[in-house]
């Protein structure tokens, strides 16, 4: 009998307990509510990093932004001896450097994203994305390591007097050659953003539906023409984020950068001399910058990268999710 | 009318160009993976032959006298991921729950938004912030700036894997656990977070494989260091830092070094990689 009631008891303060957490009091509906405010504040903290990082190098850069104005970013002197900072040739050699990556990864990409997604058997698909993948895990620091004493000395060497000799009529390939050099930090710039390139257009590529490439092939169209005329068309602001994601990850790339390019703050023609990018004189510098001038303008280069990273990846973003908004009915 | 011997031919050249240019992409494809096979390859036949034990167990030697090895760049860098994943992965995890609880809000696309531009940055300009942040108030180069760095890098990525991974969770799994009545926060940690707790590990490893190949934000945030340091707010070796230092070094002894660091942390990178992947056979993604 004193069970019976102890039991009904029981399930009344289960039911009152219940009715309770139905209107948000209670133990249990506090620490709902408290976990949810958790979540939030962490998804907060993300947005609060990204500004945070913003409101950090426009600070940091007050000093000399102050100074220079827009003469810095048209400035080609660079002199820490005499407390002069201009930002010039360290621009020309980001973009120049990119360019060349560009310029040959992109090629290989569209070539290797083509192979995965149309042409390689499922298996055989799966395996060298595989190593397309590996490709971007390993560590900029080898790159830069392999670059300096392998891919440095045999350009030089190998490629450097050929170029010369077929295309020395023009300023691009003319002069000394030494191992550091901006086309050196441009081949090896092209090896590390292809595995990006290539990955986003393969998804691209599969992400074009099945209808288009079955209408193409039925009015006889070879595989070639079916590529041409229905997956490329289809998957071209696709192909074109990934690119400028591509863009992104080469301008903003350091380490490895800085190890091959020679670290020269000067504008050649010749792209067998040493440069610098914004990047790498970062890398070079910022440690052992000595007075505050010369570290607000390090760090309005970092700045200048911010504001054109944040350009770019909005870009490709939106180039990319528009491409494989119909995903799911490709392959 | 065209002849047939003319149509045929022309069927023949269209045939031709298509196989060519098939061609053509399977030699970019070889082409593309080429360095991978050259850097993998130098790497075994010059770093092999520099590693032995004391690379292992004693800290560099000055310039001249030869020996010596990494061991306090490798405690290093475990001390600098370690600390990056203590803050690093329950931020990432619980802003990633945000996001997947609230996919469509204002506010869960700029967050969003955010992780992924945040994801974007060049790794040297979060470098800059952590000098910003933690090293000008402290007045030293220190450990826990690099970690400051290093967790940075690390939470957009695992934030936007847990996303991924807990929209895959089942619907009903989450409304069975809610009416037997789990409270909100159970059924998020203990179920959800449970059932796609594989997928969220895959991520928090392949960024923890990222940030440990990272160099540039470590540059001048944890410095590097010569001598044996574990302590937080002091200048810490790290892997990277010191294959980068002895690289550029002039000196035959220090730049096979770096190559032995460089394989070392090859290794550690790619077993993470491959591990990952193998076990989870080729599944998972992180997003870029």
């Amino acid at each position: 009998m004193a069970e019976f009631f102890e039991a009904t008891a029981g399930t009344a303060a289960v039911e009152r307990r219940d009715a309770r957490r139905r209107l948000g009091f209670g133990v249990r509906g506090f620490a709902d509510r408290l976990f949810a405010l958790a979540t939030l504040g962490l998804g907060l903290l993300i947005l609060s990093i990204l500004f945070g990082l913003a409101l950090a190098l426009l600070f940091g850069s007050a000093d000399s932004i102050q100074k220079f104005g827009l003469r810095f970013v048209v400035s080609t002197d660079w002199d820490p001896a005499n407390d002069q900072y201009g930002a010039l040739p360290f621009i020309y050699g980001t973009i120049v450097s990119s360019l060349i990556a560009l310029l040959i990864a992109v090629p290989l990409s569209l070539g290797t994203a083509l192979y995965l997604s149309e042409t390689a058997p499922e298996w055989l698909s799966r395996r060298l994305g595989f190593l397309v993948e590996l490709l971007a895990a390993i560590p900029s620091v080898v790159y830069g390591l392999w670059g300096i004493f392998v891919l440095g000395p045999w350009l030089r060497d190998h490629v450097e007097p050929v170029l010369g000799a077929t295309l020395g009529f023009t300023p691009l390939f003319r002069g000394p050659r030494i191992s550091v050099s901006m086309l050196c930090a441009g081949v090896l710039l092209a090896i590390m953003v292809l595995p990006y390139i290539a990955s986003v257009c393969t998804d691209v590529f599969r992400a074009v539906p099945r209808t288009q490439r079955e209408a193409a092939l039925a009015l006889g169209a070879t595989r070639w023409e079916m590529v041409r005329t229905a997956v490329l068309p289809y998957g071209r602001s696709g192909i074109i984020g990934a690119i400028i994601l591509g863009l992104g990850r080469a301008l903003g790339e350091t380490i490895a950068v800085a190890m091959v390019i020679g670290n020269r703050p000067e504008i050649s023609a010749s792209l067998f001399a040493p440069s610098a990018t914004l990047a790498s004189v970062i890398a070079n510098e910022f440690a052992e910058a000595t007075s505050t001038l010369y570290l607000s303008s390090l760090m309005e280069l970092g700045l200048v990268l911010l504001a054109v990273g944040l350009l770019l990846n909005v870009a490709a973003r939106v180039l990319v999710l528009s491409a494989k908004r119909g995903e799911g009915e490709g392959r | 009318m065209i002849s047939p011997a003319v149509a045929v031919s022309r069927e023949f050249r269209r045939k031709l160009k298509s196989d060519l240019m098939i061609a053509v992409t399977a030699l970019a494809t070889l082409l593309a993976l080429v360095p991978l096979f050259l850097v993998l390859g130098y790497l075994i036949s010059k770093g092999a032959s520099s590693l032995n034990l004391d690379f292992f167990i004693r800290t560099p030697r000055p310039v001249g006298e030869p020996g010596g090895g990494m061991a306090n760049a490798i405690v290093g860098t475990f001390e600098l991921v370690g600390m990056a994943c203590l803050a690093g992965v329950p931020i990432g995890i619980g802003a990633g729950l945000y996001l997947a609880e609230h996919p469509l809000s204002t506010l869960g696309r700029a967050i969003r938004f955010a992780a992924d531009i945040t994801m974007g940055m060049p790794s040297i300009v979060i470098g800059i912030f952590a000098y910003a942040v933690v090293v000008r108030p402290m007045h030293e180069f220190s450990a826990l700036a690099g970690a400051f760095a290093l967790a940075v890098i690390m939470i957009p990525l695992v934030t936007r894997t847990t996303e991924e991974m807990v929209k895959l969770v089942p619907r009903e799994l989450r409304e069975a656990a809610l009416a037997l009545g789990v409270p909100r926060w159970r059924t998020s940690l203990s179920i959800v977070v449970r059932t796609a707790l594989t997928g969220i590990a895959t991520g928090v490893i392949l960024a923890i494989a990222r940030i440990a190949g990272e160099t540039a934000p470590l540059l001048f945030t944890a410095f590097g260091n010569q001598f044996w340091s574990t302590s937080v707010t002091h200048p810490i070796a790290a892997l990277t830092v010191q294959v980068y230092a002895f690289a550029i070094s002039p000196f035959a002894d220090w730049q096979r070094q770096a190559w032995a660091g460089a394989l070392v942390l090859t290794c550690i990178v790619l077993a993470l990689e491959i591990g990952v992947r193998w076990m989870t056979s080729g599944a998972a993604r992180v997003p870029r």
